[in-house]
This record gives structure tokens, C-alpha cells and sequence, in this order.
């Protein structure tokens, strides 16, 4: 199988991205360089870059252990034996579940960045194109797809456009919901006045009170959850029923073709 | 009374030494968080500044509020700031009564215009056009907004006051709100707790009566130096929380031994005020302190947040009342579930595919 890189008709960023990456390799295959039409008959493309794997495998490791800790941290673990001094459970679990709340927070504003220095690729999560006919069409294929309806699935680049849709809804707006309440539940301990205080304080007044806040932020993690069954169910099946690579992308950032069918 | 009176003419009228005013000043001081240097100034403003009336209404409301202010530790502001307070207007517990106490608020609120501050406690009742709630032939909204209307400044005492507490809890029949939603172009200090405790009360009145202003309030309009904290931020049982040992039931090892209270519905972890540091009855004790968890009665709603005794919050849009964990473990369960359906349809459809194809 022969690697190539042939974006040039769509997309300027992801043209130069591609150009400037040393393992895009220009071959036969392909000739007819009409815009469009021919962009996905291709066999391999490099669509996820090195930061932006990175950041995807340190927010699954940093959700994974904001569930837990923060699971025990609304229903702790049995009583421990001894003296209070010689323990520190409840001390270590938020401690883990504040870390990785930094971690998953950074982390996100690093991607925010990503998205508008990497390629076009990195800002398919920020901005689905719901203005789009074209859009719109793609998603009731998908969701045909799902159904059973559809027999062949559609060749994708990036994000299929339900795919988009799901990681804008659930993931980015589920997501930036727990950053912006968890700092505000985290301002409580860090007391009045302080940074988190001064920039999330306000979410709780508009909650009602703390308790509300707490009670939200525990229903945007189950959230969450549903949002991570569902996005490794339809990252494996898709993996084993479509037309490309989806589980591997996310590792080594290119994606591979099955077929050289066209759409 | 003809003349105005300093804060000290009527302390000293009360029999109460020079020595027992400095006493109070410096714990007064103290109380605020001010610092030993501000006892004399406390002393200073009292000796020459004349009195601040403060007229006292009832509301919807069941008199703990007077209940824990008239039980203040220290003896001299229960005698000096309630005795202030009764020469005015309070009308559960000035000695006048009916049409003759009726006039004396009349003649507080023309005299003082624009002078006395109004402390309220209780809350208007809306529905029916205010009816659930008569104070002298009248409804008490209108008495509340005819005496805001010229105050410098409204306390709102307690969770009635501040938030609507129990009359305002579902379904809220009488149409029950906090008076901020009546008196909106008026100041407002909230004290809330259900009842708030006493000396964090006469601490509020003594700050704004000597030094003139408001104090420093947060984003909800409580006063800082008594709300800025959780009750779990300075719990004496705090050490417990952080080890993981709690009290899992009522009866159990641990109840006995004093550990956290977090899994038996403790609320400290996400209430607002000085129990912990204060706490109740001459500083004797508090809820935590006796072996109960907080039930956050200084917090906005928190009737309606289901158990006192269940650590999550009941979520009631639902229609059902069940917490966070129940309603996201269902759903999961749910997803889960359909995920498991989909895959094995997907299977099947790709097994009868594959043998299409051959």
C-alpha cells in the first residue's frame, strides 16, 4: 500500500500541514486533480498530529481518574481502621481528583490552542458546520448508517459529521461544563478571593448553592461517562465495520483507507 | 424619650460598669475579626455617636431568629442593643401593643427618616394578594415596603428572610419570598441560618451601628467576616474527613468515636457559616459537635434538597425524586445496555454481509 498526500484542493492549512509533514509521499494512484471530487480515494492520510494525540491520551488517563476519585469523593470508601493521623484517604482522592483537574484543564486550553495552530483537522471539535446542507446530509447518512439503512458507509477524513456532532455536544460543552463548575467547587477550599474564587465564584449564586452545584457537576460526570460508552463502542465498531482506521489514527495520527473505492 | 442617647449614656443607664463596655468593645472587636486595635475605636464611636434605630418586623416567620438573638453570650448586647431596639419598634417584644405599638412605628419610621435601619425577619407572602400574612389590619408586604422605604439600610434576618426557607419550600402555597424580591432599591444584608447564630447577629448590628456602614458583604449579600467559610472548612471532626473515616451509621464504632459525619447527610461541606467557630449557645457546642450533621439551614432552598441525612442532593425535575448517582447510573445502565444491543445487531448484519458477498 503506497502513502499519499493529496489535500491540496479542499483545505490551505491542511495542504501545508501535510506538505511540511516528511512522511507525506506524493505517488501515482490518483490523477485527476479535480477539487473535491477525488479526495477520499486516497489510502492513507495524516490527520492527527502529535499534540493533539497527546492531549487525547492524557484527558482519557485524567477523566478515567476524575471518575473515580470523584465517585469516592461523593460516596467515600468504607471507614478506615486506626488513627485519623495515620490516615489520609478522602486527603489523597481529591488530591488526585484536583490534579487531574489542573492536568484535563491545561490540557484543554492547550487544545483550544491546537486548534487554531494545528491543522483543519484540530478544529473539527470546536466548530461543526451546522449551516452546512452538505453537513446535515452526512449526518442523516450516518445516522442511517447506525440504523441499519445504510449498507456502505461513507469514507471520512476527520470526524464524521454525527461524530462532530457528538464531540461538540458531549464532550466539548460536557467537558468545559465540569471545568467551569469543578473551579468553582474547587474556590470553595481555596477560600474567598482566591484566583478559582474570583473567576468561577459566580457559578454558584447562579446554581442556588453549593449543594446545587455539587449535585450538577456529579450529573455532568455521568455525562461524561455516557458520552466515553459511547465514544469507544463507535470507535471500535467503526474501526471493524467501516471504510477507515479509526483506533490506530488516534495512536500513530494517520488514517488508513480499506478500500480505494470512492464514496 | 426627647433626646438622642449615645450607645454608652445607655449602657451606663443600664447599670453596666466602664469596665464591662471596654470588655464588650474589645470582643466586639475581636468577634469582627478587627484586630485589638480597633476595641477603642469601638469604645470611641460608642461613647459619642448617637443611637441608630433599628425597627425589628415580623413576617411569615417562627420567632427563632428573636429566640437566638435575645440568648446573645454576652450579656451586655443582649441588654444594649435589645433594649435599643425595643425603645423603637419590635413587635414581639416591646411592651406596647395593638394600635399604640402601630403608632410608635409610625413615629420611628417620620422621626428617622432615612436614619434607622430595618431589620426584617420573616418574609412576605404574595399570593392572594399578601393575605396569609396581617400585621396590623394590613398585609405585611405593604408594612415592609412602607417601612423600606425610608430605612438606610435592611437586615434580613435569617433563612426566611434571606432565601424563604420553610414557607417557601415546595410547593410554596402562600407565594413566600425572601425580601429581596420586594425591596430592590435598598441594601440588603443577609443573615441567614434558620435561626442565625446570636453573636454573629448583634455582631452585624454592633458593626454597622459603630462604624456607620455595611460591612463588607460576598456575591449572595452576606457579611464576610461570618459566611466566608464552609462549616467543613473549620469542623473540628475535619481531620476524620480527610482520613476517610466516618460515621456510617447512627449506632455504629464510629459515631461513638466522633468521625466525620460527611456519609450520614452531613451539609457542612457546602454551607456558609460560623457554627464551627462560634458556634451556639454561649460558644457551649453545635449540631456537629453533638453528634449530628449539619443540615445547612443557612442555605438557599435547603428544604427542598431532599434528606438531611443523604450525602447527595434528590434531583426533583425528574418527577421522581432521585440523586446524581441514580439518575447517571441508570442512564449509563441504559446506554450500556443499547451499546451491547447495536453491537450484536451490527454483528449479525455484518456476518449475513459477509456471506452475501461470497
Amino acid at each position: 500500500m503506497t502513502t499519499i498526500s493529496n489535500e491540496k484542493g479542499g483545505n490551505g492549512e491542511q495542504g501545508d500541514a501535510q506538505s511540511a509533514d516528511p512522511h507525506a509521499i506524493q505517488t501515482e494512484g490518483t490523477q485527476a486533480q479535480e477539487e473535491g471530487s477525488i479526495t477520499r480515494t486516497q489510502t492513507a492520510v495524516y490527520v492527527y498530529e502529535a499534540p493533539l494525540r497527546l492531549w487525547h491520551w492524557v484527558t482519557v488517563f485524567s477523566i478515567i481518574t476524575l471518575c473515580i476519585t470523584g465517585y469516592f469523593i461523593g460516596a467515600p470508601l468504607p471507614t478506615m481502621p486506626g488513627e485519623a493521623i495515620d490516615n489520609y484517604l478522602m486527603g489523597y482522592i481529591r488530591f488526585a481528583h484536583f490534579t487531574a483537574g489542573y492536568i484535563v484543564s491545561i490540557a484543554f486550553l492547550g487544545r483550544i490552542y491546537w486548534a487554531f495552530v494545528g491543522n483543519s483537522h484540530a478544529r473539527e471539535l470546536f466548530l461543526p458546520k451546522l449551516f452546512s446542507g452538505k453537513f446535515w446530509r452526512e449526518v442523516t447518512h450516518e445516522i442511517r448508517w447506525y440504523l441499519f439503512l445504510e449498507k456502505t458507509p461513507k469514507k471520512y477524513i476527520g470526524h464524521n459529521p454525527l461524530g462532530q456532532l457528538a464531540m461538540f455536544f458531549f464532550f466539548v460543552i460536557g467537558l468545559t461544563f465540569m471545568i467551569i463548575t469543578g473551579f468553582a467547587l474547587y474556590a470553595e477550599g481555596l477560600g474567598r478571593e482566591s484566583w478559582a474564587d474570583m473567576m468561577f465564584g459566580w457559578v454558584i449564586p447562579l446554581m442556588g448553592q453549593s449543594q446545587d452545584v455539587h449535585t450538577w457537576h456529579h450529573l455532568g460526570m455521568w455525562y461524561l461517562i455516557t458520552f466515553v460508552m459511547i465514544h469507544v463502542y463507535v470507535a471500535i465498531r467503526e474501526d471493524i465495520m467501516s471504510r477507515q482506521s479509526l483506533i490506530s489514527t488516534m495512536i500513530g495520527g494517520w488514517r488508513m483507507f480499506k478500500d480505494d473505492k470512492p464514496d | 424619650m426627647s433626646q438622642i442617647e449615645t450607645f454608652y449614656e445607655v449602657m451606663r443607664r443600664q447599670g453596666i460598669t466602664r469596665r464591662s463596655f471596654l470588655k464588650y468593645c474589645s470582643l466586639t472587636a475581636a468577634a469582627l475579626g478587627l484586630g485589638p486595635t480597633f476595641a477603642p475605636k469601638i469604645a470611641n464611636a460608642m461613647e459619642t455617636k448617637e443611637r441608630t434605630p433599628v425597627i425589628w418586623l415580623h413576617g411569615l416567620e417562627c420567632t427563632c431568629c428573636s429566640e437566638s438573638f435575645i440568648r446573645s453570650a454576652h450579656p451586655l448586647v443582649k441588654d444594649v442593643v435589645l433594649s435599643m431596639i425595643s425603645l423603637d419598634y419590635d413587635d414581639t417584644l416591646m411592651a406596647s401593643a395593638g394600635h399604640q405599638a402601630e403608632a410608635i412605628l409610625e413615629e420611628t419610621i417620620q422621626k428617622y427618616k432615612g436614619k434607622y435601619i430595618l431589620a426584617v425577619e420573616g418574609n412576605p407572602p404574595l399570593n392572594e394578594d399578601g393575605m396569609f400574612c396581617i400585621v396590623g389590619g394590613k398585609p405585611f408586604l405593604d408594612q415592609l415596603k412602607h417601612a423600606a422605604k425610608d430605612a438606610a439600610a435592611v437586615i434580613a434576618w435569617g433563612s426566611c428572610a434571606s432565601w424563604g426557607c420553610v414557607q417557601a419550600a415546595r410547593p410554596n402555597p402562600t407565594q413566600a419570598v425572601p425580601i429581596h424580591k420586594v425591596i430592590t432599591d435598598k441594601p440588603i444584608i443577609k443573615v441567614p441560618g434558620c435561626p442565625p447564630i446570636a453573636e454573629v447577629m448583634t455582631g452585624v448590628i454592633t458593626y454597622m451601628l459603630t462604624f456607620g456602614r455595611l460591612p463588607e458583604l460576598d456575591r449572595q449579600g452576606r457579611p464576610k467576616m461570618f459566611y466566608s467559610q464552609r462549616i467543613h472548612d473549620k469542623c473540628y471532626r475535619r481531620p476524620h474527613f480527610d482520613a476517610g473515616q466516618f460515621v456510617e451509621e447512627w449506632d455504629d464504632e464510629g459515631a461513638r468515636k466522633g468521625y466525620c459525619l460527611y456519609k450520614v447527610g452531613c451539609k457542612g461541606p457546602t454551607t456558609y457559616n460560623a457554627c464551627s467557630t462560634v458556634r451556639w449557645n454561649e460558644g457551649t457546642s453545635f449540631p456537629i459537635q453533638a453528634g449530628h450533621g449539619c443540615i445547612g439551614c443557612s442555605e438557599d432552598g435547603f428544604w427542598d434538597k431532599g434528606s438531611f441525612y443523604d450525602r447527595l442532593t434528590d434531583i426533583n425535575q425528574f418527577g421522581i425524586e432521585q440523586n446524581a448517582d441514580e439518575i447517571g447510573m441508570a442512564v449509563a445502565g441504559g446506554v450500556g445496555a443499547a451499546v451491547t444491543a447495536h453491537a450484536a445487531v451490527s454483528a449479525v448484519k455484518r456476518a449475513q454481509h459477509k456471506g452475501d458477498q461470497e
